[in-house]
Formats: C-alpha cells, sequence, structure tokens
C-alpha cells in the first residue's frame, strides 16, 4: 500500500470567528482509496472537508493536493484542479432539471465532445436518475436529489471526491444503495473518496481506512481492521455494547484517548 | 476585563445589562442635555438633524433590521408625519396634540401600506414600498388645498403651552426627547414577547409560524410602529426646515435612510444612531472641508456625492458590520483589556445563498 497521496493535509487549522474548528489535523488520501472521516455532531468533519475543498481558509496548516500546494487558494480553482466536493446538504440548482444540473457538472471541463459520454455514465451508475432527466431538481425525492449532487460532481471528473453526510436524511435500504454505488465507482474510476459519515457502520463497509474526530481533533485513526476491532470504536460509534462483569459498565471506564 | 455573572434570568432582558452600561450611557445622555450651553447654534441645528435622521433610521430599523422587511418608501412616511404636523399647526393646535398626531396619520398610512405588504418579502416588497413612496408623492401634489401642492407650505414654530419656539436649542431639546423617548420604546419593543416574534420573523418565517407566531399580524405590527416612529421624524423634521414641499420626500430620501442603516449596522438600534451620525455628519464634514480645498477642486460639482460614495464603499468593503461591528470590536478591546486578538474578528469565507424564485 505505498501508493502516492493523493491530498495531504498537514496540521491544518480552521476558525469560524473566534470558535476553533479544527485544531490541528494531519491526514493522507492515497489514490484509489477511500477515507473516512468519522464523529460526532460538531467534531469538525465538515470544516475539514470545506477546508480542503477551499470554501474556507485554513489559518495554519497546509492543504497539498496532487503534489501541488493549493492551501488559501478558492473553490473554481479547486475545482477546476480536479477535486469534486459534493457539500452536506446537496445544494443543486432547484430550478435547472437533472439534466442542466449534471451539465453544471462539467462547467469548467474543456472536452465537450466527452461530456455525453460522461453523462451516459453518471446515468448507469444511478438509472434512477434516468427517466427524470428533464424533471426539475426541485421535485426529487431526497435519495434521487443525492443521487444527482453526486452524479454531478463526478460530471467534472475528479480524481479525489470529498463527500459530506452522503447518508444524511436517507432510508437506511437507499443508504446501502448509495454505498453500493460509491464502492463500485471507486473500485472501476479509481477516484479516490474522502468521506465524512456520521453513520460509522456504513462507511466503515466501503472505507479502506479512517479516522475518528472529537472536538476537532483526530482522536483514533488506522485501517478498516484496526477501527472495527477497536472497542471504543464498537461501543461509541458503531453501537454496539461489550458487556461488562457484572453487565453493566463501570463508571470510570472511559474511552481510551481521553 | 469585566465578567458578568448572571443570576437571575432577568438580567437577560434588562436594559442596562450592567453598571458600565448605565454610566456610559448616562453620561453621553448627559453630555448631550448640556450640548447648547458649549455649542453654537449652526452645530445644534446640524445636531438636530442627525437626531431627526437617527429617529427616523430608528423606525425604518425596526422593520427593516429587526423584522427583516426591507422598505424603499419611508419617505413617505416622513412626509405623512411633516404634512400632518404643518396642517395641524396651521389649524391652530398645539405641538403636544400635533406631533403625536403626525405619528397617527403616519401610522396609518403605515397600516394600509402593511395590510398587503404583508404578503410580500423580499425584493417584490422592496418595489411595493418604493410603489407607495411614489405614490405619497404624488398625492401630496394633487392634495392642493391642504398641502399646498407643487409650491409647498410653510411651517409654524412648535408650540407649546402656548409658547412658541423659535430658537433651535428649543428644537434640540424637543428631538432630543422625542429620541429618547423612542428609544426607550424600541428597546422595551424589542425586550418584549413582540420583538421577540419579530426578530423570528427576520429569521425563519418557516419557524416562527410553526411555533404559533402570527406572521403577518406582527409584519403589521411592527410597519405600523415603524411608521409612527418615521411619523414622528417627519414632525421634527419639518420643523426643521421650516418650509415642506414634495420633492424633499422622494425616492432619494428613502434610499438615503436605507443606506444609513446599512452603514450603521443593521439590526441594532446603535446601528441606527450610528448611522444617521455618519451620514448626517460627513455631509456637514464635506461641506466644511471644501472651504479648504483648493477652489480647483473645492468648487467641482459632484463632489459631494463622489467622496460620500467612497466612504460608503470603503465601509462596505472593509466593515460590511457597518460602523456597529467597528464599535463592537472597539468595545471588546476594552473590556478584553489584555486579552484581546484581532483575529477574533477575521473574516471566514463565506457564500451567499439567494432567495430562490419559486
Amino acid at each position: 500500500m505505498s501508493r502516492e497521496a493523493v491530498l495531504s493535509i498537514k496540521s491544518i487549522e480552521t476558525f469560524y470567528g473566534p470558535v476553533m474548528a479544527v485544531r490541528g489535523v494531519s491526514l493522507e488520501v492515497r489514490a484509489g482509496e477511500i477515507v473516512a472521516i468519522l464523529g460526532g455532531n460538531g467534531a469538525g468533519k465538515t470544516t475539514i472537508l470545506k477546508t480542503v475543498s477551499g470554501a474556507l481558509e485554513p489559518r495554519k496548516g497546509s492543504v497539498t493536493f496532487e503534489g501541488r500546494d493549493i492551501t488559501g487558494r478558492y473553490p473554481d480553482s479547486i475545482a477546476r484542479a480536479g477535486m469534486g466536493h459534493v457539500p452536506e446538504g446537496r445544494e443543486l440548482f432547484p430550478l435547472l432539471s437533472v439534466r442542466e444540473n449534471l451539465e453544471m457538472g462539467a462547467f469548467s471541463r474543456r472536452d465537450r465532445g466527452e461530456i455525453s459520454a460522461s453523462m451516459d455514465l453518471v446515468y448507469s451508475y444511478f438509472p434512477d436518475l434516468k427517466p427524470k432527466t428533464k424533471v426539475q431538481a426541485a421535485y426529487l425525492s431526497g435519495g434521487q436529489q443525492q443521487m444527482l449532487a453526486i452524479g454531478r460532481s463526478l460530471m467534472m471528473k475528479p480524481r479525489l471526491m470529498l463527500l459530506d453526510e452522503p447518508s444524511l436524511g436517507l432510508s437506511p435500504l437507499l443508504v446501502s444503495e448509495i454505498f453500493d454505488i460509491l464502492d463500485r465507482l471507486n473500485k472501476e474510476q479509481g477516484t479516490a473518496i474522502l468521506l465524512v459519515e456520521q453513520n460509522a457502520h456504513m462507511a466503515l463497509k466501503v472505507a479502506s481506512c479512517g479516522c475518528v474526530m472529537e472536538a476537532g481533533r483526530v482522536v483514533f485513526e488506522g485501517d478498516r481492521e484496526k477501527l472495527l476491532g477497536s472497542a471504543d470504536i464498537r461501543e461509541f460509534y458503531l453501537g454496539r455494547k461489550s458487556e461488562g462483569a457484572r453487565g453493566k459498565r463501570r463508571w470510570k471506564q472511559r474511552k481510551t484517548w481521553r | 476585563m469585566r465578567v458578568l455573572f448572571k443570576q437571575s434570568y432577568d438580567q437577560d432582558i434588562r436594559i442596562a445589562k450592567h453598571r458600565g452600561h448605565l454610566i456610559w450611557y448616562g453620561l453621553l445622555l448627559l453630555s448631550t442635555l448640556c450640548a447648547p450651553l458649549f455649542v453654537g447654534s449652526f452645530y445644534l441645528g446640524e445636531l438636530s438633524r442627525v437626531m431627526i435622521l437617527a429617529l427616523a433610521g430608528l423606525g425604518l430599523m425596526f422593520v427593516t433590521g429587526f423584522t427583516g422587511q426591507v422598505s424603499l418608501g419611508h419617505a413617505a412616511f416622513v412626509a405623512a408625519g411633516a404634512y400632518a404636523n404643518a396642517w395641524a399647526l396651521s389649524r391652530g393646535w398645539p405641538s403636544l396634540a400635533a406631533i403625536p398626531f403626525a405619528g397617527f396619520v403616519s401610522m396609518l398610512c403605515g397600516l394600509a401600506v402593511a395590510v398587503p405588504a404583508s404578503r410580500m418579502s423580499g425584493i417584490y416588497l422592496a418595489i411595493g414600498t418604493l410603489a407607495f413612496a411614489i405614490i405619497v408623492e404624488d398625492g401630496i401634489i394633487k392634495l392642493d388645498g391642504i398641502t399646498g401642492g407643487n409650491r409647498g407650505m410653510a411651517v409654524e414654530a412648535p408650540v407649546f403651552l402656548g409658547f412658541r419656539m423659535w430658537e433651535s436649542w428649543q428644537l434640540y431639546y424637543l428631538c432630543l426627547f422625542v429620541l429618547v423617548a423612542c428609544i426607550f420604546a424600541v428597546l422595551n419593543f424589542m425586550r418584549s414577547p413582540v420583538g421577540r416574534a419579530m426578530i423570528a420573523v427576520r429569521d425563519s418565517e418557516v419557524s416562527a409560524r410553526s411555533l404559533g407566531v402570527k406572521v403577518a399580524r406582527t409584519k403589521i405590527f411592527a410597519f405600523a410602529v415603524s411608521a409612527a416612529i418615521t411619523g414622528f421624524a417627519g414632525a421634527l423634521f419639518s420643523h426643521y426646515l421650516q418650509f415642506i414641499s414634495p420633492e424633499i420626500f422622494g425616492v432619494v430620501l428613502s434610499i438615503q435612510l436605507l443606506l444609513m442603516i446599512v452603514v450603521g449596522g443593521l439590526g441594532t438600534v446603535h446601528g441606527a444612531i450610528f448611522g444617521a451620525a455618519l451620514v448626517g455628519l460627513l455631509e456637514t464634514g464635506i461641506n466644511l472641508a471644501k472651504d479648504y480645498l483648493p477652489p480647483g477642486i473645492g468648487s467641482q460639482p459632484g463632489l459631494e456625492p463622489l467622496l460620500f460614495g467612497i466612504i460608503l464603499v470603503g465601509f462596505i468593503l472593509f466593515e460590511p458590520q457597518g460602523v456597529y461591528g467597528r464599535w463592537v470590536k472597539i468595545r471588546s478591546y476594552f473590556e478584553l483589556f489584555p486579552l484581546y486578538r484581532r483575529k477574533t474578528f477575521v473574516r471566514q469565507r463565506s457564500y451567499l445563498k439567494t432567495d430562490r424564485m419559486q
């Protein structure tokens, strides 16, 4: 597993005014890999994605994408460099049709001739969108909207996709469907994915490695086996209780990293 | 460094949050009360003008800053107040009746525009209120018998208990009294359930509605109170000008009022006062500075709007929170004294989400 790093984040710190949301996080995503960032609400997961894609500016640290320093660059230029950000809550263009939304995804591409091939590719991954081609995005269901958001990002042929909570507000069935598609995308297209999820169970099915964030810091990281095997992760993020000696946990027992 | 230790819920809605507020605002009030002793009548007149602008700004702030309903028609309420006051005085009413009457007439205008306006929002509301202002301006011209039409109308000096008040310091005290009274009224509205409802309507109409706030009624209330306050400002403005004619209350005045509260700092009472002080004193300052410029530059036409525009653009670029934003920074520098960090107020990137037309 000594593939080169597509994205490497070095000790970034991001602030919202006086509030320090990310307190020195370093991460690496290697080519063709899915990395999951797990953690509770307010841990700083979304802030990391926004900092990487340029929607926020880090006060310290650096972000390197494919060997080039992109720290503090604007989101449009980062997107043109080949990074697709699927934001939390989808952010589709509600008045445009599905097809027009996808075309907007290819906005920055120069190879006009191959756009329709990309669109066919998106429809092949998300067959549910095919019959809705001419429907306004506002009238899609939540699951279809999420698919459209991912598809729109795929249209720019990103080499790295940043996915922010793709499971948000979707039924369990749709969640697993979307994650299957993500897995296929990653395997077949070789797109590296940086995935932010609350649903650790689903995320760890597809991710090869991941990290757990709490209060702006990475508190635990490792490959899938290590994460799945850790008693703390099982307890706090996967929701499986390990029975103590008396059937009850001792109050003093805390997470290992605290 | 001040640390507020709150011991009761009442402390959250107290007008003066701590003794510092009492002392400093008390000093401010005292110095404004003493100003006529030290300041000449020209500057007293300028201060009166600033206070009148602040009063009109306060009225607009009530509906735009606190309730989120943009109004481009507040000149109409100023006009209604001014003409109602002038008419009442010409019929021999005392000012104690004429000024409340001006507020009342203006409030009726406010209600007339609020009932349809409560169904509008955003850019449509701005257009609707703009249309209203134009209608009022035309209406004043057509009501020749009462308003004197295009010829204008002379305004008699205010009368209190049979005494005519000709002097500029008397007008100054009148403006000061009305302004302070209205500020207290607004502060009290804002800490009552009605004020909370207004802020809820501004920030999320859906949430407000789902929590039982009557959105239309709240908007109508805000418009009516706003119009009344602006009407008071109009009455005082008519005394300041001593002669009113319809073109004074054109669209430019509406825009100036809106600009004033934006530059001052939208959504705060401070903002209305700061905005009026900045806009009012800037005009005076530019006029005074003109005398010291070389004649070739000083006598150029359009110099004032140019400088005015440059300063406003500067504000929007470097201090989008308005004068109030700068005030907060200065205040927190002193409050946190050894611990203040500039970076506390560094702005993070943000991307605008527009109102979607649906």
